[in-house]
């Protein structure tokens, strides 16, 4: 596990360290968050009472497109000068790999959802101070990091893959989608743990599933 | 660590029977190729003959479909990360970070080695390549023939047993080649190996103790003789374009790709 957890802690600190000197990730999909919310906002122009409802799906569907666009990324820069090929021919495991970038991934996404869950909870007028939201957030965001990896890693090899990358991860990833605007529709309507019923569960079957699942793939998809 | 890692096998190096396709188009076929342990070899062949094919197998960056490949006695299949211990890799392209420096790629690569003594190992290998001068400049400010000495300098970082250059002399100046050249010549002094590609037939001559030919998906060996390897050279097409044209590949069924029995 060790020996598992010191690559990853070195890779991932390296994508934080290129992103710090880049900024060419966080900020721009913050930004693109922020239009998507305040399009939806001019667009649909819900009666009193009625954002609550709508609230989830358009948080969900704005965090879903900032996902592809974030994923989009995760393998460019291991592509630009080939450093991709250099950690394949180091003794590095493929998982190692696998895992640090849906790490970053991961990461990066919370980052930017913190910054545009408080601009959404008062665009739309839902308190964000729930714990069980959060949680929700925390799970979906996983499920969203390793399929958003793993195909980001398939479409970086092709010349199309910033319409592969979407058209390969929504299909796979409906099931978070939904498990999470159902989770949320009752998270923000002040319901505990309990009251969010089967929908957590599902989306934690589903990211445990693809913590298996995806890794493995990973390997067959980065060598020849 | 100038010792060598301790090995279990008479060979650097040992393929048998090494088969690579991209989809129908076969590349390597057949191949067998030995290099002891002290031994350069320089491989030469016409573009897409497969040079870096057999390079990034060697490399473990590419499955081949059949035949075994060991290196350092270790079994490339089962025992990848091992390989990939005692392999140094200088390919194409640099695996260099644009917004990292020399010194903090090499870093990165130390810890994924798990080198110990990483600033005394970082500061040789840049010294060795004769980048320590610029070796707090972010990559993406240095010029090509930098770039490609600091992807040298990572190559050596984890002293490999077995180096692998594709082409190592691309962007390199008069003084880079030298310096190069003085590398190797160490690298197989000390015992160990290199396999190097290249399409200049007097460096690789010079850097290597025997060359080879890739032609037909095979190795073909020859002197230290720049007419015979030339001569080896003209006419040479790859693997998929001889089968494509029907041209007679010896010992083998041209169209079908199989071994003659």
């Amino acid at each position: 596990m060790t020996a598992l957890l010191g690559p990853i802690a070195t890779m991932v600190w390296k994508d934080i360290l290129l992103e710090l000197r880049s900024r060419e990730l966080v900020v721009s999909v913050i930004v693109f968050g922020l239009l998507v919310v305040i399009v939806f906002s001019f667009a649909i122009d819900p009666a009193p009472g009625q954002a609550k409802t709508l609230a989830p799906g358009i948080l969900w569907v704005a965090f879903a497109f900032a996902a592809t666009l974030a994923m989009n990324r995760a393998f460019v820069r291991e592509q630009e000068a080939g450093a991709l090929e250099g950690l394949l021919v180091s003794p590095v495991s493929r998982d190692a790999i696998f895992l640090a970038k849906a790490a970053t991934s991961f990461l990066f996404m919370l980052l930017i959802e913190a910054v545009l869950l408080p601009a959404y909870a008062v665009m739309l007028g839902f308190s964000a101070l729930s714990w069980t939201l959060g949680l929700t957030i925390v799970l979906a965001t996983l499920g969203f990091a390793l399929i958003g990896t793993l195909f980001s890693a398939l479409a970086a090899q092709t010349r199309s893959r910033e319409i592969l990358l979407p058209v390969l991860f929504f299909p796979i990833v409906l099931p978070v989608i939904l498990g999470a605007v159902e989770s949320t529709t009752r998270a923000i309507g002040g319901e505990t743990l309990v009251g969010l019923g089967r929908w957590l569960p599902l989306i934690a079957v589903f990211d445990a599933v693809f913590l298996v699942i995806c890794p493995w793939v990973f390997s067959f998809v980065v060598e020849d | 660590m100038t010792a060598l890692n301790a090995r279990n096998s008479e060979f650097a190096i040992l393929t048998e029977g090494l088969e690579k396709s991209y989809r129908e188009w076969p590349v390597l076929w057949d191949l067998d190729m030995s290099v002891p342990w002290g031994e350069a070899l320089s491989l030469f062949g016409a573009n897409g003959s497969g040079k870096t094919t057999l390079l990034r197998i060697l490399a473990t960056s590419a499955r081949p479909d059949a035949g075994t490949v060991r290196i350092a006695g270790y079994d490339l299949r089962r025992h990848a990360a091992e390989v990939r211990r005692r392999i140094g890799v200088v390919g194409h392209r640099s695996y260099l970070y644009d917004d990292l420096t020399p010194r903090e790629n090499l870093n990165y690569y130390a810890r994924l080695y798990g080198i110990r003594d990483r600033d005394v190992r970082i500061s040789g290998a840049l010294e060795r390549v004769g980048l320590s001068a610029r070796a707090n400049h972010r990559v993406r400010t240095l010029s090509n023939g930098m770039q490609r000495r600091a992807a040298i300098a990572r190559a050596i970082l984890h002293q490999p047993d077995v180096l692998l250059l594709d082409e190592p002399e691309t962007g390199l100046d008069q003084d880079s080649r030298q310096m190069l050249g003085g590398l190797l010549d160490q690298w197989t002094s000390e015992g160990r190996s290199v396999v190097l590609a290249t399409h200049d037939i007097e460096l690789g001559i010079e850097w290597g103790h025997r060359s080879a030919v890739l032609s037909g998906g095979r190795l073909s060996f020859h002197g230290a003789d720049s007419g015979t390897i030339q001569k080896a050279l003209s006419g040479t097409e790859p693997l998929g374009v001889c089968q494509q044209s029907r041209t007679p590949v010896e010992g083998r069924d041209s169209l079908s790709g199989r071994r003659e029995q």
